[in-house]
């Protein structure tokens, strides 16, 4: 079959994604090579039409690759990288770990349970993010919830808000439904005579769960890995509002960069270099959404 | 081949020593006999391949009008391929189908005067039994009054009138079959396509059917193409079969041909079980012919009919239900007698299957209908026992 | 898996699902406590929720966020829809796979560069940021999602119905109206459902891609949120919960009666 052209009622999506994602990425790119100015908007050069090709000229010859000079040689982005990677990791890590159970024991479920409690992992999705980052503050804060209640036990007070651990809290709590869902949807359909095989043959249940259950589900852990450590690199609500000065994101450098100090250029870089950082997930996930879905059919 | 009066066993010799093949013969229906027919569709160097795979290579067919004719082989062959080119969901990569005279290049499927009967039924969900019915009508902008007559008259024709407004997920296997059939002939197709009609209903069940769908086609006068993998339901319903292999056909013919006198050892093996002797042509003497074979010393006696020239190799193909056992041995004279030992025994009520095993461990199979309840000696494990077989029992294959 | 589930089970399934739920939980607790305080309960009350609707700056902010998520939802549907048709039905066609990268990448893409990368086109395209910004930008991010829900549907949908349709005379549009939108409706919905809350939900990009005027509730709620717990927040929060837990309620209860309907045992 030969490659055609895409049809009309093709076009209208595919448009509006290369005017309202693509080119906003191309924009990001060319503004990352500018400089940052005192005007409106706050970069310089600007493309002059009126000058015609010899402004165009003036154009190019203004763009230059400054700010990722500073981006590289200044240690505080690096560090906001390198530790946006380690809490997305370490997050990643948990949510499976407290993941895993969950999905396994709702696969094993009756039916009816099964239902119920799959409406129960995806109902928060439908309550606002920001609002359920929000309550951990009361929970953590100083005087929060979580004193009270070691203080109740006679235990020492922690102050948990505004530090890394908050973070990761955070991180998990938010983004643990998005390792429940894959993992619950290749253990479900996991037909339960292979573990009744398995026992046939002489498999203890635990051997069994390592040698049959588990490896079978590797496509879902895989899926659940990814969807919760791609967003999380680029979190900013979270880092923000649990997060103190000691919890750097590179999220929320770009918004600091963009809103605070006004660097629309710099800001742009730092998105840039977070983007090609993401790629490799990104395009690793892409194919495992095409595998999936070839295997469905 | 066939000729009115056919049905009488093989052995018969009537009109003038021409054998009359057994079956169940529309005798009188054979337009692709008839040099003034012309096909209803016509397949012409067809060709389609999916990547790498070929699916149809250079095939040419002819459907006649009024024929029921069956495409038959195994999953893969290219016999789905080769109807949804038809119906126009995919399009051949080189030659053409015509169809009533017209080139059906181009033409979507929503303008080809052909309906289908899917697999799946692929009955609208959404919608109830009668307005199944009448969705092809309203797509060609009957009025109102017409599209309900004519779903009346369609729910007749396959007695589900009092189902009429059950949903799909509420109709049993073959209440669906009914359903798809009377959606895909309300249109008064020039042809119906049926794929696979009763691959989902059991077997009961699909003897049943097959004597509908013969009844219907007769009454509708519609031609039918049915795709198949089951050669049950290619002999009973069809006037002829297509026994495909590899995106190729491999034999045309009445369903009684292609198993009485298959053209290859493909086909021989495809429908029913067969025992091939390789042989070589030893000597012609009309109306025999002699065959050497490692099997048999004294060589196979057998008809000389479609027999390549003295030297020739060939297979010899013998089905079992045409060899008989015994265990006592032939009196002295009689040709093609093998002498071997039970080696397995496979009783299926009607028939007793015996495997018997030749010297040089060579293993052929003997079928015999059990004719009575009762033996005086059961033939057992290990038993010697002699085959035999008539010399118009086998047929040459070049 | 047909065997029940083992203590281990139990216990993991309870603290998960404790881990999810108690901040939820709390939150709709402290929007009814007299107290300002999260840790002393100062007795039922529902002063938060008269003083929250008298709070105008809250009250427009939730209007603006209602009527961007209606708009962007429902244009993010039809396009979903349109590229979930395109990557499952349409076969190969030329930029394909360009085609759907762009389509799922905005699932994954972080949301500071999504807003930011808006932002600056809106920017270079001399628009001021307002409203249909704002709407512009979250139909951008919220169709994808519309994208995966309906190609799921689509994947597992019986190809042949659609060919059944065409084959009684269907043009492939025509098949598309009369078979295969009816019948993927519900995916359509809950696509809708999930931009719409999706939208309502954004705080990030539409930061970046409002402006004066345009202060949705998320953004109006992180400001406040930032000087500190507020007990009028909560009772905001306790109000969304309640319409996203009623929502949810019966939409299964519409779908159980559903399929209590298809299971009419044939007589």
């Amino acid at each position: 079959m030969k490659a055609s052209w895409p049809r009309p009622s093709a076009l209208i999506p595919y448009l509006w994604l290369a005017i309202f994602f693509a080119l906003p990425f191309l924009l990001v790119f060319r503004l990352s090579l500018s400089d940052s100015a005192l005007s409106i908007p706050p970069y310089a050069p600007q493309i002059d039409w009126s000058g015609g090709l010899a402004g165009f000229r003036r154009f190019l010859a203004g763009l230059d690759f400054d700010t990722y000079g500073r981006l590289v040689s200044d240690h505080l982005y690096i560090k906001a990288y390198i530790s946006s990677l380690s809490f997305a990791a370490q997050g990643t890590l948990f949510a499976l770990l407290i993941g895993y159970p969950m999905a396994y024991g709702m696969a094993r479920c009756r039916p009816q349970t099964r239902n119920l409690l799959l409406m129960l992992v995806i109902l928060p999705f439908w309550t606002s993010f920001l609002i359920r980052v929000y309550a951990w503050v009361g929970i953590l804060k100083p005087e929060g919830l979580l004193n009270a209640g070691l203080g109740l036990l006679g235990l020492p007070n922690i102050d948990l808000l505004y530090t890394p651990a908050a973070v990761q809290i955070g991180l998990v709590y938010s983004y643990l439904p998005f390792m429940v869902l894959p993992l619950y949807a290749v253990l479900e359909k996991q037909d339960h005579t292979l573990l009744e095989a398995a026992a046939d043959l002489g498999s203890p249940p635990w051997k069994s769960f390592w040698q049959v259950t588990f490896p079978l589900s590797i496509p879902g852990v895989v899926a659940g890995c990814l969807l919760c450590f791609i967003p999380m690199v680029g979190e900013f609500v979270i880092p923000d509002l649990l997060g103190g000065p000691g919890s750097l994101m590179i999220g929320r450098s770009i918004w600091m960069e963009f809103f605070a100090n006004r660097d629309w250029p710099f800001a742009s870089a730092v998105a840039v270099a977070l983007l090609i950082m993401l790629v490799p997930p990104i395009v690793l996930y892409q194919r495992q959404q095409v595998r999936a879905l070839e295997a469905g059919r | 081949m066939s000729e009115p009066g056919a049905g009488k066993p093989a052995k018969a010799r009537a009109n003038g020593g021409r054998r009359l093949n057994i079956g169940a013969v529309r005798s009188s229906f054979a337009p692709w006999n008839d040099p003034s027919a012309v096909p209803l569709v016509r397949f012409e160097g067809v060709g389609k391949r999916f990547g790498d795979q070929v699916a149809v290579e250079d095939l040419s067919l002819e459907i006649y009008p009024g024929e029921f004719f069956a495409l038959l082989g195994p999953s893969g062959c290219g016999k789905t391929t080769l109807m949804r080119m038809l119906a126009g969901f995919e399009t051949p990569d080189t030659g053409r189908i015509t169809l009533a005279g017209e080139d059906l290049a181009g033409v979507p499927p929503h303008r080809r005067p052909v309906n289908m009967m899917f697999q799946s039924y692929a009955l609208f969900p959404h919608l109830s039994v009668e307005q199944n019915i009448a969705f092809g009508l309203k797509q060609e902008g009957l009025p109102k009054a017409e599209i309900a007559a004519r779903v009346v008259e369609m729910l007749d024709l396959v007695k589900m009138a009092p189902f009429a407004r059950r949903r799909p997920d509420q109709l049993s296997g073959g209440q669906k079959q009914r359903v798809a059939l009377a959606r895909a002939v309300a249109r008064k197709p020039k042809m119906l396509l049926l794929d696979e009609p009763l691959g989902a209903l059991d077997k009961k069940l699909r003897e049943e059917t097959q004597f509908e769908l013969m009844d219907l086609q007769v009454e509708l006068g519609v031609t039918f193409l049915i795709v198949t993998h089951d050669q049950e339901e290619a002999m009973v319903m069809a006037d002829r079969i297509a026994v495909m292999r590899e995106g190729r056909i491999a034999q045309i013919g009445r369903p009684e041909e292609v198993y009485e006198t298959p053209a290859n050892r493909y086909v021989a093996e495809f429908l029913g079980d067969v025992n091939l002797f390789d042989a070589r042509v030893s000597q012609i003497d009309h109306p025999m012919a002699r065959l050497e074979a490692a099997e048999s010393l004294e060589g196979f006696f057998v008809l000389d009919d479609d027999c390549p020239a003295a030297g020739s190799a060939v297979s010899l193909a013998v089905r079992p239900e045409k060899m008989r056992i015994s265990l006592e041995a032939p009196p002295q004279g009689t040709h093609n007698v093998l002498a071997g030992e039970i080696w397995d025994i496979g009783y299926t009520g009607d028939w007793t299957n015996y495997i018997v095993e030749l010297p040089g461990e060579r293993l052929i199979r003997v079928a015999r209908a059990n004719a009575s309840r009762f033996v005086e000696r059961p033939i057992g494990w290990d038993d010697k026992v002699y085959v035999t077989f008539d010399p118009d029992a086998g047929v040459v294959l070049g | 898996m047909k065997r029940g589930a083992s203590v281990f089970n139990l216990v993991s399934l309870t603290a998960g699902f404790a881990f999810l739920y108690l901040p939820i939980l709390l939150l709709v607790i402290w929007s009814f406590n007299a107290s300002r305080l999260v840790t002393v309960w100062g007795g039922f009350s529902t002063r938060w929720y008269g003083s929250l609707f008298h709070n105008e700056q809250l009250m427009g902010a939730a209007w603006v966020t209602l009527r961007v998520g209606l708009v962007s939802a429902t244009l993010a549907t039809v396009l979903g829809t349109l590229a979930a048709v395109a990557l499952t039905r349409h076969g190969r066609f030329l930029g394909r796979t360009l085609f759907s990268g762009m389509s799922y990448a905005p699932l994954v893409m972080p949301e500071v560069i999504m807003g930011l990368s808006l932002l600056l086109l809106f920017v270079a395209l001399k628009v001021d940021r307002g409203l249909l910004t704002v709407t512009l930008a979250h139909t951008t991010l919220t169709m994808a999602y519309v994208t995966v829900v309906v190609q799921s549907r689509l994947a597992t949908f019986d190809r042949s119905l659609e060919e059944a349709a065409q084959d009684l005379g269907c043009t492939p549009a025509r098949a598309f109206w009369s078979v295969t939108l009816p019948n993927i409706l519900p995916a359509v919905l809950a696509g809708w459902m999930l931009a719409f809350t999706l939208s309502l939900d954004d705080l990030v990009v539409a930061s970046f891609t409002s402006g004066p005027g345009a202060t949705t509730l998320p953004m109006r709620i992180y400001s406040q949120v930032r000087l500190g717990v507020s007990p009028e927040i909560n009772a905001v929060c306790t109000l969304l919960i309640g319409a996203v837990a009623v929502g949810v309620i019966c939409w299964s209860l519409a779908s159980k009666w559903r399929t209590a309907a298809g299971r009419q045992p044939p007589a």
